[in-house]
């Protein structure tokens, strides 16, 4: 039994407090760094919901529907077998959440309500009104407070992890962090690293993401010798407001509980959206989609909204089409979608109760991250990831709400496994060889070097520059001569980075030397997210090239990986476990086609879907999770499951019937 | 289809430029100064993308060079609580202050930007408000779980109830009502945040099963009886989180469990 194991978690979002909730719950230790305080993280902006198949509605839903909604969503790029353990905790998490005490919406009998969200047929969300990422990070927030008063769990809020302490086998043994406040670096030991820092939204300047997603933990991680995973799969969310100061999403959920998109079919038309009659409008989302509709995944509703403004088709001719709910009960849209509808009216002014909403596509999520394999091991041993800043749920796109269930099951397979490297790891004489004090006068230096450093570049500027080109040119539509001249223009605004001068003399609480270190990694990280697009010659997912419109799995069904090096990332190419779905074709125009993924091969994943049609469950049984061949992975302990079983042993006999 | 006035009211004559008057601190305990910048008026322009714009060149409207004013700000959606300040004389958001609004209530072209003055005040507009984290521990909410282990489902609720629960779990501990209230002062009162957190854990099934730790929590010397009722609280609440109800359906709970609880110990 081993004593005193002391694990790092980076980042207090869903991820890292779902990790750091189940290391505490353990009998470990936890030092939890975050930038802002935990409970200020960005999860708090999720608003749809939290996805898993209940089947409350009778819909004949199950995790196996789920998985293969996930992976067909995703475009057949994510390895399978992780997905499908997300989708078999999914339910289980739900209910722990609901347990934790999260004012879930409710059915007349008092059970959770779904809702219907983008890529499925099914209600599959569960959702507190429209705000579900700010209750269920609240949740967890509960609860890891209960362990840190405990004693369990130390929080370093106001630190930002600067690098990682590797020793000379390039083992993780901690990390170094610098306080915001004072600017002082200090070496966090650890016997393992678990990185759940989210996305890198503002590599692409504004974005729905919150002003602490610049990715730059991760980017540090990726130049010590982390791989980066599919980092040019970029979502953009179809329908987010366009600011000033960044792009505030619009939840799917407006198109969940019916919204409509549409433009005018004249659009020089001056009247006001409400006194253009139906037949004058035009509702190309259904038209074109009759199945889904204004719910076809994300990539696609974005490009068809994209390509009908940039035919000079949006509102006015300009960048905007309407999203409209008036034609719903003002009551029931305060209901159920009461907070994202006074974001946009306290934003823009309008009530979109009676006023339809003018949106755009925004830059949302990274499918891609650091690389992780089943168990969230990262290719450096003892450093793990989870969240929004690994690679490994999502393929090519990700759906609408599953997001926050791919974080706390990304924290809730990271912690045991993690745990489970740390009780067997050879600890040595780490802390004492020195390596967390070079580390730390290394990362001091770049530091004074930073602030001594004089020139005429101003480091926003920068920011700013390399947004609207990575904005411009490597998000929804791709070519490859625009992303070439992003990767030097990139090259270039690197170049330009080394002389800029810190313009805050008063270096207490500056902003000023985090950001330029930010920025420095982002640099970093862009030059992944467009070389990986300029290499995939083909479209798959959110990746679209107007030059190869077609998704070609013979040559790219495969996970780009890319490895730092002085010069530039490194590629190769990693190929994709599909063993359990058959690749098809991706085809939101007809339902029916959807259906393809075969009985056999749900049965075949463990995972069999009910015989028959849809059913209404009988009484009392439809809140149990149907058809989950086997209880949720984890339990109080970390090690056993349910039927006797314990993960690793479960996982070993996965890995000895692939071969 | 509908008549109702749901455009917003724009400014007509907007300005050429709109100054900001910014309280300045270099670190904590130094004294406090005033700054004004000039940004250049913008539709759509709210007090964070004027930070922004003035951060990049801070320079001060008699082209004085000065150090950036430094704030904090995360989510710029209203939801994480960060960029509370003092604007133009009340406690708010700065993500969601609109410069049309601020110009069209207080008329002029001038904004001014204060820290919360009931925190420790680190630099600029910058505090520390540690203490409201500290009072959620005090109180203890959260609900005891038994194990994160799969133990099914959670307790049935009411749509009605769900609701009420909803309004409390909104409050994202930003301390406009701690900055709003006349009773609170060197960190002497709990307040309203921590008090409406109780009452949305004691609502809760399971949460009532530990309902007297919590109300011990707020009945110590800096709990629930501080409260004066001024009911400045609810008015400054961004999230419109029924905090008075809260303050009063705890304080009926406390004062039975005060009088009656040492029966069941």
């Amino acid at each position: 039994m081993a004593t005193g194991i002391k694990i790092a978690v980076v980042g207090g979002g869903l991820a890292g407090l779902a990790a750091a909730m189940k290391i505490a719950e353990a009998g470990h230790d936890v030092d939890l760094l975050s930038v802002v305080p935990v409970k200020r993280s960005h999860s708090v902006c999720a608003q749809g919901g939290i996805n898993g198949a209940v089947n409350t509605k009778g819909e004949g839903d199950s995790p196996f529907k789920h998985f293969d909604d996930t992976v067909y969503g995703g475009d057949f790029l994510a390895n399978q077998p992780p997905v499908k353990a997300m989708c078999e905790m999914a339910p289980a998490i739900i209910y722990l959440f609901d347990r934790m005490g999260v004012p879930f919406s409710r059915t007349p009998e008092g059970l959770l309500d779904f809702r219907r969200f983008g890529g499925t047929l099914h209600h599959r969300t569960a959702f507190a009104g429209a705000s579900t990422g700010q209750q269920l990070l609240y949740a967890l927030d509960e609860q890891v407070r209960r362990f840190e008063t405990a004693g369990k769990v130390n929080k370093y809020e106001g630190w930002e992890m600067m690098s990682l302490v590797l020793d000379d086998h390039q083992v993780c043994r901690g990390l170094i962090a610098m306080n915001l406040q004072t600017l002082d670096l200090r070496a966090f030991n650890a016997d393992a690293v678990i990185m759940a820092t989210g996305g890198p939204g503002l590599i692409f300047g504004k974005s729905t993401n919150s002003m602490v997603c610049t990715g730059s933990a991760v980017s540090a991680c990726y130049q010590q010798g982390a791989k980066y995973a599919n980092g040019e799969f970029i979502q953009v969310h179809p329908t987010s407001i366009p600011g000033e100061d960044k792009l505030r999403l619009m939840s799917e959920s407006a198109r969940g509980e019916g919204g409509r998109v549409w433009v005018p079919k004249n659009p020089q038309d001056k009247r006001g959206p409400n006194d253009i009659p139906e037949a004058e409008r035009n509702y190309f989302l259904e038209e074109k989609y009759p199945a889904y509709g204004n719910l076809v995944p994300r990539d696609i509703a974005t490009r068809e909204i994209f390509q009908v403004c940039i035919e000079g088709g949006g509102v006015g001719g300009e960048n905007q089409v309407y999203l409209d709910l008036t034609h719903i009960p003002a009551e029931t849209l305060t209901r159920k979608l009461g907070a994202i509808l006074e974001i946009y009216e306290m934003f823009v002014g309008d009530d979109p109760r009676h006023m339809p909403m003018r949106i755009f596509p925004g830059v949302h999520y990274s499918m891609g991250g650091l690389w992780v394999d089943f168990e969230q091991r990262t290719n450096i041993p003892g450093l793990f990831a989870a969240g929004e800043c690994d690679y490994s749920i999502h393929g090519a796109n990700r759906l609408g709400a599953n997001s926050l269930v791919s974080c706390v099951y990304g924290g809730f397979v990271a912690a045991p496994s993690a745990i489970d490297y740390a009780k067997n790891v050879e600890r040595g004489s780490s802390e004492t060889n020195g390596i967390h004090a070079a580390e730390l006068k290394r990362q001091q230096e770049i530091n004074d070097n930073l602030i001594r450093q004089t020139g005429t570049e101003n480091q926003y500027q920068i920011h700013e520059e390399m947004g609207k080109w990575m904005t411009d040119n490597v998000t929804v539509v791709r070519y490859n001569d625009r992303l070439k001249a992003t990767d030097e223009k990139l090259l270039e605004l690197q170049d330009r980075s080394k002389r800029i001068s810190i313009n805050d003399s008063n270096l207490w609480a500056t902003q000023a030397v985090p950001h330029a270190r930010q920025l420095k990694n982002m640099l970093e990280l862009a030059r992944v997210i467009t070389l990986g697009a300029l290499n995939r010659d083909e479209s798959r997912g959110a990746h679209y090239k107007p030059d190869f419109p077609d998704r070609n799995d013979e040559r790219f069904m495969k996970t780009t990986i890319a490895e730092w090096s002085a010069e530039s990332p490194i590629l190769s190419y990693e190929a994709v476990d599909v063993g359990l779905i058959e690749p098809r074709k991706r085809d939101y125009t007809k339902g029916k086609a959807k259906a393809a993924a075969t009985a056999e091969e749900a049965k075949k994943s463990g995972l069999p879907v009910p015989d028959g049609a849809a059913q209404v469950p009988t009484p009392y049984t439809e809140q149990k999770p149907q058809n989950v061949g086997r209880e949720a992975t984890w339990v109080k302990d970390g090690e056993k499951i349910v039927d006797g079983e314990s993960f690793k042993e479960l996982k070993d006999r996965e890995r000895e019937e692939k071969r | 289809m509908n008549e109702a006035n749901v455009e917003k009211k724009r400014l007509e004559n907007p300005p050429q430029t709109v100054d900001f008057r910014i309280s300045r601190r270099e670190k904590l305990d130094a004294p406090q100064y005033t700054e004004t910048f000039t940004v250049p008026y913008r539709r759509n322009l709210n007090v964070i993308s004027a930070l922004m714009e003035i951060r990049k060149n801070p320079v001060t409207k008699d082209g004085k060079q000065t150090t950036p004013p430094v704030w904090s700000m995360n989510c710029l959606e209203q939801v994480c609580g960060i960029c509370t300040m003092v604007i133009n004389g009340r406690v708010r958001q700065s993500c969601s202050a609109l410069v049309d609004d601020l110009l069209l209530a207080g008329g002029g072209n001038t904004i001014t930007l204060e820290p919360m003055s009931k925190f420790p005040n680190v630099r600029d507009l910058t505090v520390d408000r540690t203490q409201m984290f500290d009072h959620l521990k005090q109180t203890k909410v959260w609900i005891e779980l038994d194990g994160t282990h799969d133990l099914g489902p959670g307790p049935r609720m009411s749509q009605e109830d769900v609701q009420e629960r909803y309004a409390y779990s909104r409050c994202m501990t930003c301390g406009c009502c701690l900055e709003a209230c006349p009773q609170y002062y060197d960190d002497n009162y709990i307040g309203p945040q921590a008090i409406a957190q109780v009452r949305y854990q004691n609502m809760h099934p399971s949460g009532k099963m530990t309902r007297d730790a919590r109300l011990e929590g707020v009945m110590g010397d800096n709990g629930i009886q501080n409260c004066g009722n001024a009911q400045n609280c609810v008015q400054v609440c961004p999230m419109s989180i029924p905090l008075t109800r809260a303050i009063y359906e705890t304080n009926r709970e406390a004062t039975i469990y005060g009088l009656f609880g040492w029966l069941r110990k």
